[in-house]
């Protein structure tokens, strides 16, 4: 029909239909563990990509400090844990500069508490979305933890540089960092599906994260070193992901003798473990979402 | 027909109530509830389980209903009648407490304009945010992109922040995303609650085009002036179920009878205990509309007659009557003395039952709930009775006369009024006058 084509722009209604797969769609309560559609969350890359990218503008856009908020964290800290346990209390830092030592942790650490704060709140904060479309819920901590990667790179120029500094170059063992950083995205994502999909019911969440963040920084070998600890208790000690994470870092960047191959795996499936059980408990809750939050 | 694009059956939205802000649970209630929930369940097995049902209710029951292709459907009814429970399941939202829905072809659902729109982001930066959120990819957003800015009209500032946006401008962008959808089946609610006239002239431009085009739309609306123009079908959802589907102007006519709100008449009949007093006491009150307009269809253009008969009990008491009629925002519209009828000025009454009627010309009230008050007065100046609330009714809107205009009609009356426009003087064909310049 000739009318169709007056509207401008638009494609006709018989060229859409052949793209789309043609599968009726059926709508019905659910019930017990749902499936986890990663074919769908795949046809939603871009939104994933859109939200994490406005987030990073938005928190950037927002603040008078903007990106240079990405050093500021972890620096500071640094000199505190530089001042307390490192010039007070002497804390053993495997023969590295103890500055260099807790930074090279930090700058992941900061990465994973950040990702865990913001995901454990996003789907509270994103409920204006949540109750007026549909698209997979769990796009929404995933682009949350994805847009704390650009702030992960900014403090990790300023590892490097800090590195320089204290004239130590990086070696072949940089080649392993990716995948250190991907356990510590793992991590913070399998935490996140967690938190966020709990704080939805219970909003305590929100009023316990400091606390469970406290804790944490403290029971990964930030501060400190896990060579401290014996084996096999060192190994056991990777169960948290992040102790993989932070060994991972400090071997590959800063040369430490003490190989962490045996806490990476046990830290590795420990997050893998999370991230497949705190996907399946979201998918699971998802369904009350949007007529609880 | 057999090409239904949704097909519903038995369809039930069942919520806790108070469940938006009471229902998240803290953990100690967690806690404490597994604690007790043995002896919760034996003391409600004892009462045959009835204690929970209580606190929930059917949003939506047993709803059934197909929409064929290329069909426009109207969805009215009362706020929390479950039209817009009926739209979230429908667009995967919320699920279902019980039946199911089917839907065969892509949705678009448009629930609010602007979903995502983010104050500190440019325009251009919520195009691809916003589409992106509607399921648009990211070249079909690109593709669209010159279009969309040049529907929205903000070709200047699509570099600027939407916050330093004016309200126009933020709902112009924001529908102009959403119109550049491309899917079979689109849903949408109340898209003509905002906006300015030129907005609403857009958006059902768009939504005119996009019927053209064969596509399926779901479309939720108070607005029945719309419904009734825009829906092929009309679908009247009452305390969650399904009460009427069919043609939009049976479907509005038969909603608008039992929705109106209405107190059209009050009767006593007993002459000692009727309202009043010693002077007077009155007998009826009452609307009617003039010509043969039903009650429940009086709209604007319709004349209306008040009645008041009343019992004028002592002889020589000159009494008159003040009407007052209000809107629903208590603004008094009008009043009206009865002293201002030539024949019985200044004149006392006689004992004896009176009735006293007066005439409202239609196309005069605007549309919307009012009430009467009645005061009786004595000599002018004394209350004798005041009736508060002796009426209540309500005008429905006009749907001609509107020149494709849906939003709701300005001011607190709507006069038709006269308006004569003449040529004064044409330009000559050979010495075009030449027009004031105004750019710089």
């Amino acid at each position: 029909m000739a009318a169709n084509s007056a509207i401008e722009g638009q494609i006709p209604l018989d060229e859409i239909r052949k793209t789309q797969l043609k599968t009726v769609l059926r709508i019905e309560p659910s019930k017990g563990w749902a499936p986890l559609k990663i074919g769908e969350l795949w046809e939603y890359r871009e939104l994933i990509y859109f939200l994490a990218w406005s987030n990073v503008k938005i928190r950037y856009k927002q603040t008078v400090l903007g990106a240079a908020w990405a050093i500021i964290q972890p620096f500071m800290t640094m000199l505190v844990f530089s001042l307390f346990f490192g010039k007070l209390a002497k804390v053993p830092s495997d023969n590295v500069p103890y500055p260099v030592f807790s930074f090279a942790a930090l700058v992941p650490w900061t990465f994973f508490s950040n990702s865990l704060r913001l995901a454990s709140n996003s789907l509270i904060g994103s409920a204006h979305l949540i109750t007026k479309i549909y698209f997979p819920r769990l796009a929404i901590p995933i682009a949350t933890v994805l847009s704390g990667v650009v702030d992960f790179g900014v403090a990790f120029l300023m590892l490097l540089a800090m590195m320089l500094y204290y004239g130590m170059m990086p070696g072949d063992r940089m080649l392993w960092l990716p995948l250190f950083f991907m356990l510590a995205v793992v991590a913070a994502l399998g935490a996140s599906l967690w938190l966020s999909a709990l704080s939805v019911e219970y909003r305590d969440v929100q009023h316990v994260m400091p606390f469970v963040l406290q804790f944490w920084l403290f029971a990964t070998p930030i501060a400190y070193s896990s060579s401290m600890l014996a084996e096999p208790w060192r190994t056991l000690y990777g169960i948290n992901p992040m102790v993989g994470v932070v060994e991972g870092f400090r071997w590959a960047l800063l040369g430490v003798h003490t190989s962490p191959g045996p806490i990476i795996i046990v830290s590795s499936v420990a997050a893998l473990i999370t991230l497949t059980t705190g996907a399946f408990y979201f998918r699971r809750m998802e369904r009350t979402f949007a007529d609880m939050v | 027909m057999s090409d239904a694009v949704i097909r519903v059956a038995g369809l039930g939205k069942q919520y806790r109530i108070g469940n938006k802000q009471e229902c998240y649970k803290t953990l100690a209630e967690t806690v404490r509830h597994s604690f007790t929930a043995p002896f919760r369940k034996l003391r409600s097995g004892l009462q045959n389980g009835n204690g929970r049902r209580n606190s929930t209710i059917w949003a939506l029951k047993d709803l059934s209903i197909a929409i064929n292709r290329g069909e426009v459907l109207g969805i009215i009814g009362r706020n929390g009648a479950g039209k817009s429970t009926l739209l979230k399941i429908l667009s995967r939202i919320t699920e279902p407490t019980e039946g199911y829905a089917e839907v065969d072809g892509s949705v678009s659902s448009l629930l609010e304009v602007g979903i995502g729109f983010h104050q500190e982001l440019t325009g251009r930066e919520n195009i691809y945010l916003n589409g992106a959120i509607l399921g648009m990819k990211r070249n079909e957003i690109t593709r669209n992109f010159d279009e969309i800015v040049a529907f929205a009209e903000i070709e200047k500032f699509i570099d600027t922040p939407v916050k330093r946006y004016s309200t126009g401008m933020y709902l112009r962008l924001a529908f102009a995303v959403a119109a550049h959808l491309q899917s079979e089946i689109l849903i949408v609610d109340e898209v003509l609650a905002v906006g300015d006239a030129q907005f609403q002239k857009k958006c059902l431009g768009k939504m005119n085009e996009i019927r053209g085009g064969g596509r399926t739309i779901l479309f939720v609306s108070h607005n029945l002036a719309a419904i009734q123009s825009l829906c092929s079908r009309a679908l009247w959802v009452q305390d969650g179920r399904g009460i009427e589907d069919g043609e939009p102007g049976a479907v509005v006519a038969d909603y608008l009878k039992t929705a109106t709100m209405f107190l059209g008449e009050k009767v006593w009949d007993d002459r000692a205990t009727a309202p009043g007093g010693d002077e007077v006491r009155l007998h009826a009150i009452r609307l009617i509309p003039e010509g043969d307009t039903n009650v429940e269809l009086m709209n604007t253009a319709t004349p209306l007659m008040i009645e008041v008969e009343y019992w004028s009990l002592k002889p020589d008491t000159k009494l008159s009557l003040i009407m007052s009629v209000y809107n629903q925002e208590e603004v008094c519209v009008f009043s009206s003395n009865s002293a201002s009828e030539q024949a019985w000025q200044d004149k006392p009454l006689p004992t004896g039952l009176f009735r006293s009627q007066c005439h409202i010309p239609g196309n005069m009230l605007n549309d919307g709930a009012y009430r009467v008050s009645l005061v009786v007065f004595k000599d002018g100046s004394t209350v004798v009775h005041r009736e508060e609330d002796a009426l209540v009714f309500e005008i429905q809107d006009n749907v001609e006369d509107r020149n494709g205009w849906y939003g709701k009609w300005a001011g607190v009356i709507r006069p038709k009024l006269y308006w004569s426009t003449e040529l004064l003087e044409p330009f000559s064909d050979k010495a075009p006058s030449k027009p004031i310049e105004t750019s710089a």
